[in-house]
């Protein structure tokens, strides 16, 4: 699969509250949920996004609260894929769960604000069409390649238990 | 192969006969949690798969407590769904506005939290329950929906790194200062996907509420759980919540059961990293905005005048949090202008600090006395900052706009200083007054 897209940058421990305040969690919507999408640090990112952007942040993206609206708004709001130095543990599991699409990228402070990217997902490979570098991340290990593959957590389980 | 306590509860959970870090393993859970806030997502997609029946109804809990009692009519439909999911499927821990608390302080009240048991929940704090020796972690809303099919969970079995406290607690020094102290040192991410497993002699000899209160903020640097290797003050804490009615209800629940005093690490358990501090000279401790590894000691934090603040959450709501506040503010009076909201954690507390008279010095003060809710902590209800307010809470988390407008500030802190300080409108170290 392949995501083409503008980049949108953001810092280090970008927090949950961050994505998605939690005075909208009582909605669960994506679309509404993406509608206020990074309200807190970057007021009206959501309207700024355009379908099949990508999120580039530092270390520990996703960190706090256990909230899976957060990846869900993001998607909601129609980034295509989060690219980071480091993920939250349970922001990892929930982006695995509901097939958010995620790389994590050592050299993530190397892309800018405004660079557009080629992300090839299962060779793990992202192209940076502004600067012309090539970027290789490692890739899932197969349990979760499997997961992902099935399209989330719950397609996944369908697939294995429920007859 | 030498286990850590992590890895032992894991592996008791599984077919598998070795575990190692780093491996992918799908696990039984024994209770699987909820709230009103991250349950209606499961509920969704549990329905969304078509099965009927939840996995086993005992097994699982239902709390609402972040927007409950009900803030608004979003919240209510919430909150209903719950309700309805809970009688439709016979799950008998749901517990209504009345026999409800928060989440993490109400389960081990219940007796349904047991050493060696593994529990997730849809809320990053559910590492809480380390601190009664079970491997407890937060999950998201479709993990939990996967539970209510087959009781499993996937896992990622993780490093444990180990925390040793050495000295003597100061005077107004307690998990809460050790926990911030912590993060203060390693960082948001110092324990990012890891166990942190507490130990030494100043845990040896802290009470379980203080153990909660480390346990609880595990999350915040990152941590799968915060496990502390259970003792008498373990099982004497255990064996008074089983007496209540609820824990009667609940079935023994681990499958190949970890007996309780074999719960600990074998000697030679690999652990990836070791931190020791000598925390004799700890003084208590603030984390300043917007980071919870933003810490500093009361004493430095410098003239940081307040508008509110809040002593309750999972991490200081318990009986002894407010014993401690009260006893700071008994016959004083807050600051002339500054808010003081005093929520007690579950109904329990709420009614022993009715009994104790605790609620009449927090009344007496000038603060107001709430039923049991998570209210303020998450920018609920209860407490909402405006622009430019400032507020020192015994929560958890300070990010940017946590407690209301992204122009608000949240310092967090442990209830004595929390008391002492909204006494003097400031921030302030207890010995202050």
């Amino acid at each position: 699969m392949i995501i083409k897209g503008k980049v949108h940058k953001f810092g280090k421990d970008i927090n949950t509250d961050d994505i998605i305040a939690a005075k909208y969690l009582v909605s669960t919507d994506e679309k509404e949920l993406g509608r206020h999408c990074m309200e807190n640090i970057a007021g009206d990112f959501a309207s700024i996004v355009n379908k099949g952007d990508i999120i580039v942040a530092g270390k520990n993206f996703g960190c706090g609260s256990s909230r899976e609206h957060a990846p869900r708004a993001l998607k909601g709001c129609g980034i295509a894929a989060v690219i980071a130095r480091s993920f939250a543990g349970i922001f990892f599991r929930n982006s695995i769960n509901v097939g958010l699409p995620f790389l994590q990228l050592e050299e993530a402070d190397k892309i800018k604000e405004g660079d557009l990217l080629e992300i090839d997902l299962t060779g793990g490979i992202i192209k940076n069409l502004s600067t012309g570098q090539t970027y290789k991340t490692e890739p899932f290990p197969q349990f979760l390649e499997e997961i992902v593959k099935q399209g989330g957590l719950m397609k996944y389980i369908k697939r294995r238990c429920i007859k | 192969m030498p286990l850590t306590i992590a890895e032992k509860i894991l592996l008791a959970h599984t077919d598998k006969k070795d575990i190692e870090p780093g491996e992918f393993i799908e696990a039984k859970v024994d209770l699987a949690l909820g709230n009103d806030i991250t349950a209606p997502f499961a509920i969704e997609e549990f329905r969304k798969s078509g099965v009927r029946r939840v996995f086993n109804h005992k097994k699982i809990v239902l709390v609402p407590d972040h927007f409950a009692p009900a803030k608004d009519l979003k919240s209510a439909n919430q909150c209903r769904i719950l309700a309805d999911f809970a009688k439709e499927q016979k799950i008998e821990n749901y517990f209504e506005v009345g026999c409800m608390g928060i989440e993490h302080v109400l389960l081990p009240e219940k007796g349904l939290v047991l050493p060696g048991d593994l529990i997730i929940g849809s809320d990053s704090h559910t590492c809480t329950y380390g601190a009664l020796g079970s491997f407890a972690a937060g999950v998201g809303s479709t993990d939990l929906a996967r539970a209510f099919i087959d009781g499993k969970c996937w896992f990622k079995v993780p490093q444990t790194f180990k925390f040793i406290y050495n000295g003597k607690l100061n005077k107004w020094v307690g998990g809460k200062d050790l926990i911030l102290y912590t993060i203060g040192q390693i960082g948001v991410d110092g324990a990012l996907e890891k166990v942190m497993e507490f130990g030494g002699p100043v845990i040896d000899k802290l009470s379980i509420d203080d153990r909660f209160a480390m346990s609880n903020m595990a999350i915040e640097a990152g941590g799968v759980t915060g496990i502390i290797e259970p003792d008498e003050v373990t099982f004497k804490y255990i064996k008074a919540a089983r007496r209540t009615p609820h824990a009667a209800r609940k079935k023994a629940c681990s499958l190949k059961p970890v007996a309780w005093s074999k719960l600990r690490a074998d000697t030679d358990a690999y652990y990836e990293k070791t931190y020791e501090w000598d925390i004799s000279h700890l003084e208590p401790q603030v984390a300043c905005p917007h980071l919870p590894s933003n810490v500093k000691p009361a004493s430095k934090v410098g003239n940081i005048a307040l508008d509110q603040v809040v002593i309750g959450s999972c991490t200081n709501g318990r009986i002894s949090d407010l014993r401690l506040a009260a006893k700071i503010l008994k016959g004083k009076k807050i600051k002339r202008g500054l808010r003081l909201i005093v929520i007690p954690a579950t109904q329990k507390i709420y009614l022993e600090a009715v009994k104790e008279g605790l609620a009449e010095i927090f009344v007496q003060a000038g603060g107001v006395f709430s039923t049991p809710t998570c209210g303020p902590c998450l920018g609920g209800h209860m407490g909402i900052l405006t622009e430019g307010e400032r507020c020192l809470a015994t929560t958890n988390r300070n990010f940017i706009g946590r407690m209301g407008s992204p122009k608000s500030e949240v310092y967090l802190t442990s209830p004595a200083v929390a008391a002492a300080s909204a006494i003097k409108g400031r921030i302030v170290h207890p010995e202050a007054l």
